[in-house]
């Protein structure tokens, strides 16, 4: 009897890597926008932004050259010694196909200054050193160039806290903070990005073999999906295990989230008075 | 009888007040250049959105002798005029406020109800709540007006179309959120599925006027559109940037899908009221 009787099953839920596909003709919309309008507002109409020859920062000097006139762009490539040769060559790449103005501001003459002055100095010290420095330069170049300091963090690594605070962090608005890493790459295809660019291993370049998914431990494929479940879904740890991702890793990912907060926060401000910077004290940073 | 509408999707300027009467006294020339019969600015259009702290300042009260209003009481002598602002009164109390000017006269204000407190929005912050959905009369016959999250809630529209209103005006300042795959944002697909909703539903005319523009890295979409009484879009699809949009809908469609569809005539409000009252009842409610 049952066999005559005909059963149609609904949808699947949706695999999670599907769910952080996006429409990049919208993303691009909205960001170049952003970009141009945050820029306006401060009554300039400039960008300087560092180079690496790495996707996320390439994604911003597209985007900015998008929204600004090429003309009004300045890219800095700022190597230290061990940086890899082919970083320069992708910046170069990226510097050629936008036609924007570009300045080559090597690092290696202040940061052995630093470095040099301690006998043993771990890589990650170095690496914060290196990226302070280049903070540094750039926000020189924005007052010669007359043009805001670009961002150029994307979601997942603000949310890992895989920067270094002061350092590439130290921007003046961030385009692309709202894009995990997965996100960028798709956004990056669309932007037509060269290959060599967009197709090689994510690093900070901060040592030679250095590779983001090395030091991190996992792939950006994986830690995605997990930061997508607990940050824009609002899953639990409990949940994201539930749904197959192995519980250490899952632990470990929101360890990290909630350990480098305070890299996504201003500093605290001990409140006295009645009204307090930080506490009550509430406008908007476009307020002015 | 037509009605002959312009949405003035803009981009007002936080907190600065006088620019953004400038900016609306601009768009309602056009409008009335345009033959449009009644402009409709989104919500805080005079003030910005996230104007917290500068709430006090960026208040008005809505007399003819206040340097904000009585300019725009005046250029609603030619052309019928919807917009939103910081109502201030006289006990220093703040609402977000849209008001129906018409013949140099205010027909109507409108006090938000719902204010959203939570996510990104901070409205029970630094604003009182409305208490009223009341339609009104006017020459293109009985309207009602609601602010954004009053109709994310189903009951306001409801009340406003018991009460006669034949033309419902939402206005709004939504941010961009909800970026996947799809055409359109989650957000913007949200607002636009409720708005046929309450078109099919009511067997009205849902007309949205949305701001556009950025603020502190939010985005507002725009999109405002009109929906039919047979619940399908009459405008549509306009995001993101700062527009005059314009519409001459027929009002005579109302009739004529009702006598199709009488969801309107057969709806019984007292029972709704009835049940209502024994629910809130039972629940303990007051």
């Amino acid at each position: 009897m049952s066999a005559s009787i005909t059963v149609i099953p609904g949808h699947a839920e949706r695999p999670i890597a599907e769910r952080l596909v996006i429409n990049t003709v919208t993303a691009r919309r909205m960001l170049t926008g952003f970009i141009a309008d945050e820029i306006g507002k401060t009554g300039m109409k400039r960008a300087v932004l560092g180079l690496s020859g790495g996707l996320d920062s390439a994604i911003s000097a597209y985007l900015s050259a998008e929204a600004l006139g090429a003309e009004n762009v300045l890219a800095v490539k700022m190597p230290y010694k061990t940086s890899a040769q082919e970083s320069t060559t992708d910046a170069d790449r990226v510097i050629e196909a936008l036609g924007i103005p570009s300045l080559t501001v090597p690092i290696s003459g202040m940061a052995d200054a630093l470095i040099g002055q301690f006998a043993e100095m771990s890589p990650m010290r170095q690496g914060n050193i290196m990226a302070r420095l280049r903070m540094t330069v750039l926000y020189d170049q924005s007052v010669a160039f007359g043009g805001l300091v670009m961002g150029t963090s994307n979601k997942t690594e603000l949310l890992l806290g895989y920067s270094t605070v002061y350092g590439d962090s130290g921007v003046a608005l961030q385009p692309i903070g709202d894009l995990y890493k997965t996100q960028a790459r798709q956004l990056a295809e669309a932007l037509g990005l060269p290959e060599s660019v967009r197709l090689k291993a994510p690093s900070a370049d901060l040592w030679a073999g250095q590779t983001d998914e090395g030091e991190l431990g996992f792939t950006y494929a994986d830690v995605d999906q997990v930061l997508y479940l607990l940050v824009d879904e609002r899953y639990s740890v409990a949940e994201v295990i539930a749904e197959g991702f192995d519980a250490a890793f899952v632990q470990k990912v929101w360890r990290r989230v909630k350990m480098n907060h305070f890299k996504r926060t201003m500093p605290n401000i001990a409140k006295l008075s009645r009204r307090t910077i930080g506490h009550d004290f509430l406008y908007l940073r476009d307020w002015a | 009888m037509h009605l002959s509408l312009g949405l003035a999707q803009i981009y007002p300027k936080l907190g600065d007040v006088q620019a953004n009467l400038d900016k609306h006294l601009a768009f309602i020339a056009q409008a009335k250049a345009a033959g449009c019969e009644l402009v409709i600015f989104p919500e805080l259009s005079l003030t910005g959105y996230q104007v917290q702290d500068l709430v006090p300042e960026a208040a008005i009260e809505p007399v003819a002798g206040n340097p904000y209003y009585g300019p725009l009481l005046e250029a609603s002598r030619e052309i019928d005029i919807v917009f939103g602002f910081i109502q201030q009164d006289e006990r220093e109390r703040f609402t977000i406020s849209s008001a129906y000017l018409s013949g140099g006269q205010t027909l109507h204000i409108h006090r938000k109800i719902y204010l959203p407190t939570y996510g990104m929005f901070d409205e029970g912050r630094y604003f009182d709540a409305g208490e009223t959905a009341r339609a009104f009369d006017t020459r293109f016959g009985r309207v009602g007006l609601l602010i954004c999250e009053d109709f994310w809630h189903i009951s306001p529209p409801y009340l406003l179309w018991t009460d006669g209103a034949d033309v419902m005006i939402f206005t709004s300042a939504s941010p961009s959120r909800g970026l996947d795959g799809s055409d359109r944002l989650a957000g913007s697909r949200w607002v636009e599925l409720v708005n046929q909703a309450y078109g099919s539903l009511f067997t009205s005319f849902v007309i949205h006027c949305n701001r556009v523009g950025y603020e502190d890295g939010k985005n507002f979409w725009g999109g405002s559109s009109v929906v039919g009484p047979d619940g399908e879009f009459l405008l549509h699809g306009h995001y993101f940037d700062e527009a005059l949009l314009t519409s001459t809908n027929d009002l005579n469609e109302l009739h004529r899908t009702r006598s199709r569809l009488p969801l309107l005539r057969d709806e019984n409000p007292h029972m709704v009221l009835r049940e209502l009252g024994r629910a809130l009842g039972k629940e303990g409610h007051s």
